[in-house]
């Protein structure tokens, strides 16, 4: 921790920022799950995947058991005979990657929308944050919803998904700072020495709507993780074949009447813990960056 | 007029007030020593820059100074009765009932969401147990009193459907609907547009003569007080820096602040000529010099200054905070 | 007033007719209709007999003015697995989504609305801190997972609450209600409090920062200062003032309940319209699924206008719009 507040650019905010110890332990908690998801294939003694490395007769055992090769189970099997650490450890991997990806597209495309809109005003601006409050006023979980029904299941349609559900987010919030940021002085100066409007966008707007961005895409990751979670616990997600953290959870639904919790409530405190500390996060990095953020 | 029998107490009287913020970093003393009394039919002008600490005076006396401000020490009578102290059951009792007060901003004083009827009648309920058709009728007389046309039909209106001046006009109809003793109005026209402010100005003056109430004007206008004052009261961080009657203020004043208040504001002799200001700005109430608060920025300071002067009778009526105070207001020369 | 009304349905209108657009041409463009209204054991004779019943050798504007038609008359089509129209399938489930949303949504106002005013009288006393990480917390925990915790902790391990179904209902006027036996009541809870935990969570963070807000305003200084008692104050003016946006968000969020009542009742197998939507996508029942999802959009736009003139019942600054000085 006292590497990065040294070799951070402007230390002043990461001193302000590790003042919490909340945010200090979702952070680590946070950069935990992130390695872990990183390293899944090394750190794992079976891909949960590869079919030819599971064994049905090890289905539904408790935690603390042994497969007859003597390989532990640290947290128990689930019903197809998968190690559930192994599992979890590749759903965290699964459910990181779906958030991240489409927060960062999402991101992308929100950012040009919001700056464009700011930039160009008039018509442009009308129209295109007409878009954003009709897609805003639509509950998420009921455009996550339509959209999978319509699309169907796969990697690649959930993080349509969810790109879909987050760009009108990111578009609101960059088109205020960048509103805001257009009617300074200097940009005025830029326009008057002829300056390109993409070299005005991207080295002068942009880089002053990064604080308020970081805070959004903290909280929009964490809502995407979650609702992809939800949306393959409803089995509407991500194929069986993948499981992320949402399906492992369905999947031990079945088993919970029957008393077997592990294989629903250990993939569930591992979501919770990786969405609170999201949360955490970008509350803090809100309170730190921009206190007059809403 | 001002003069009240010598018997009867005086309606307000403030000994040795000390208000602070009770802050996590420390406590910031925002009223230091503040003694003065306003006696029944008395209209009282008390004249300070922003952070003078004059809103806080209206707060401490009416018990409704928001948490970490408190009165630390000092006594406040009204009638003669202590009221510091008093627990807030009874401060409440006091509120509207003997100490009414009016703020600032007319959009802001009346609720945005009811009925003026029903913040008129809530008013008049804190008081008093009345009937349906007295309270509208005393609403009524209320809202005629204060010259707002049509009553009948303002009662079922919301605040934003009347002009700033029909608000302030309400705001006073409600504050004087208990009749009290001492009414304190925060910069009441200052967010009014000047013919607006004449006809606030005229209307508080007769009602407060009407009925020998007595009112603390807080104001940073020493041109709208020049008008109503019978007293002068000059607030700097937090003290009282100078208090008289208002023409003997204005004309000699004693303290080099009061003198240039009086010097910023523009007249109409003075056309043409240079508007003198005060230099420099006051300083925050967490940083005040040694000695008088006002030395920096005065012009007649001295060494002497960084000793806090002490508050000191030029004549019965008289007094000012300056050791070295300019010489035409006095007969007695400072000697400290 | 009515100046206002005729304005925002014209609103409403307008937002369904894209709606409608685009969940059409979300079928028909990016989907493929025949693959979506045909049974998974269509063979070619079937799929060309589709293709004919669906007027889909029509133009595309011409299959959108069909379809629309359709919709005016109420006709989404026939399920496949019940064989009966879609439309009467959910308006049969509706009561059921309807009554654990209604029940929610109190929850979350009855008990959102105090915690909201504890935290924010007293800002800084552990209690307001309590209430606040609660909320943080049912704010970010997905939804699901409560319900599957509430299972164990409830049904599994301590055998209060039964896990599944509806209970015994009551018919009040053709509709079936679980509300009113105590059996049904029993098999509402737990479902009911799982949903209301988000609106909740927001209850409790707007009604703190309106307080916040409003306990500093002119106003409620002003009426203070008049001698108007602690209560009063809080229960009247304060309140008032607080209750605008929370109506608004609550009703716009309405909406977002119904569509996670899908979530809810999955768990609790409540046999309302959102089970009905995971069980007709798990049989690829695909007109049952356009039935749900269009008379989702229809009700959410509806219930936007009826919070929209709400809202202006309550703040008589929206009613008179162009009247504020």
């Amino acid at each position: 921790m006292n590497g990065a507040a040294l070799t951070s650019p402007t230390p002043g905010i990461w001193r302000v920022f590790l003042r919490s110890p909340t945010a200090v332990a979702a952070l680590i908690v946070f950069s935990g799950f992130c390695a872990i998801a990183v390293l899944a294939p090394w750190i794992t003694w079976q891909n949960p995947y590869d079919l030819a490395q599971v064994d049905i007769m090890d289905s539904l055992l408790p935690p603390g058991s042994e497969s007859w090769t003597g390989a532990p189970y640290y947290l128990g099997t689930d019903g197809q005979g998968r190690d559930m650490l192994s599992a979890m450890i590749y759903g965290i991997r699964i459910s990181l990657l779906v958030g991240v990806v489409s927060g960062l597209i999402a991101l992308l495309i929100g950012t040009i929308v919001g700056l464009v809109a700011a930039y160009r005003g008039g018509w442009v601006d009308t129209v295109l944050m007409r878009i954003v409050d009709l897609q805003l006023s639509f509950p998420t979980i009921l455009v996550a919803l339509i959209l999978v029904v319509i699309l169907g299941r796969g990697v690649d349609k959930i993080i349509i998904a969810l790109v879909v559900v987050q760009w009108a987010y990111f578009a609101r919030t960059v088109r205020g700072v960048a509103l805001v940021e257009s009617a300074r002085e200097y940009v005025d100066a830029a326009r008057g020495l002829k300056i390109g409007h993409l070299r005005i966008l991207f080295l002068h707007i942009l880089p002053n709507c990064l604080p308020t961005m970081l805070v959004v895409a903290t909280m929009q990751m964490a809502a995407a993780i979650s609702l992809e979670a939800t949306l393959s616990f409803l089995g509407l997600g991500l194929p069986p074949t993948r499981p992320s953290l949402g399906l492992l959870i369905a999947n031990g639904f079945d088993y919970l009447q029957s008393g077997r919790y592990w294989i629903s409530v250990l993939p569930g405190l591992v979501l919770l813990s990786i969405i609170v500390s999201a949360n955490v996060l970008g509350d803090r990095l809100r309170d730190t960056l921009n206190p007059h953020l809403s | 007029m001002t003069a009240s029998p010598v018997s009867a107490p005086p309606v307000l009287d403030i000994e040795n007030l000390n208000t602070s913020f009770m802050l996590p970093g420390g406590e910031l003393k925002v009223l230091r020593d503040l003694s003065f009394s306003v006696a029944r039919g008395e209209i009282l002008g008390l004249v300070g820059e922003s952070g003078s600490g004059k809103s806080i005076t209206g707060f401490s006396i009416n018990g409704l100074l928001s948490p970490p401000g408190r009165v630390v020490s000092g006594s406040i009578r009204l009638n003669g009765a202590e009221i510091t102290g008093l627990p807030p059951a009874e401060m409440r009792k006091l509120r509207g009932a003997k100490v009414a007060m009016v703020f600032q901003d007319p959009m802001m004083t009346l609720n945005p969401v009811l009925k003026i009827r029903v913040q008129m009648s809530d008013a008049l309920r804190a008081h008093a147990r009345l009937g349906r058709g007295e309270v509208r009728a005393k609403s009524l007389a209320a809202l005629e009193e204060v010259g707002i046309p049509s009553p009948e039909e303002r009662l079922d209106a919301y605040p934003h459907q009347l002009s700033g001046g029909m608000r302030q006009r309400v705001a006073i109809a409600i504050a004087m609907l208990h009749e009290p003793d001492l009414i304190i109005m925060d910069e009441p026209t200052t967010a009014l547009d000047v013919t607006i402010q004449g006809q606030i100005l005229a209307l508080v003056q007769r009602l407060c003569r009407d009925r020998g109430t007595a009112l603390i004007w807080i104001t940073h206008d020493l041109a709208v007080v020049a008008g109503i004052a019978d007293r002068l009261i000059v607030m700097y961080a937090g003290r009282i820096v100078e208090e008289g009657p208002i023409d003997a203020v204005l004309d000699t004043p004693a303290h080099p602040y009061t003198r240039g208040l009086i010097d910023s504001v523009p007249t109409r002799g003075m056309r043409g000529k240079r508007l003198t200001q005060i230099p420099g700005r006051m300083p925050a109430l967490t940083d005040l010099p040694e000695g008088c608060a006002f030395q920096p920025r005065c012009p007649r300071a001295t060494d002497a200054c960084k000793t806090p002067p002490a508050i000191q009778a030029l004549s019965p009526d008289r007094k000012v905070r300056c050791i070295n105070p300019l010489s035409e207001a006095s007969t007695v020369r400072a000697s400290a | 007033m009515t100046d206002f009304i005729v304005r925002r349905l014209l609103q409403a209108l307008l937002v369904l007719a894209v709606m409608t657009v685009l969940v059409f041409f979300g079928v028909n463009v990016i989907g493929n209709p025949v693959y979506i209204f045909a049974s998974s054991e269509c063979d070619q004779p079937c799929l060309d007999a589709i293709i004919r019943d669906l007027g889909l050798d029509l133009p595309i504007w011409e299959q959108y003015l069909v379809f629309i038609g359709n919709l005016l008359e109420g006709d989404l089509g026939n399920s496949f697995t019940y064989g009966v129209p879609a439309m009467s399938l959910i308006i049969e489930r509706l009561p059921a989504t309807l009554e654990l949303a209604f029940c929610a949504l109190v929850i979350a106002l009855f008990v959102g609305l105090p915690l909201g005013v504890v935290a924010g009288l007293r800002p800084n006393a552990l209690s307001s801190k309590v209430i606040m990480g609660f909320s943080m917390l049912a704010f970010s925990v997905p939804v699901f997972w409560i319900g599957l915790i509430m299972i164990i902790v409830f049904s599994v391990t301590l055998g209060w609450m039964p896990a599944v179904g509806r209970g015994d209902t009551v018919n009040l006027l053709g509709v079936h209600l679980s509300l009113f036996t105590i059996d049904g009541l029993h098999h509402l809870v737990m479902p009911a409090i799982t949903l209301s935990l988000i609106m909740m969570a927001m209850v409790i963070r707007l009604t703190r920062a309106g307080m916040r807000e409003v306990l500093f305003a002119d106003y409620i200084k002003f009426a203070r200062a008049n001698g108007i008692g602690e209560s009063r104050i809080l229960s009247l003016h304060v309140m008032r003032n607080i209750l605008i946006p929370i109506v608004t968000v609550l009703g716009m969020e309405f909406g977002g309940v119904i569509a996670f009542a899908v979530v809810v009742e999955s768990i609790f197998s409540w046999p309302g319209v959102g089970k009905m939507l995971i069980d007709a996508i798990a049989v690829l029942d695909r007109p049952l699924i356009v039935a749900y999802l269009l008379f989702v959009v229809i009700m959410f736009v509806m219930l936007n206008l009826i919070i929209d003139i709400l809202y202006s019942l309550l703040d008589p600054r929206v009613r008179l719009g162009g009247n504020t000085a």
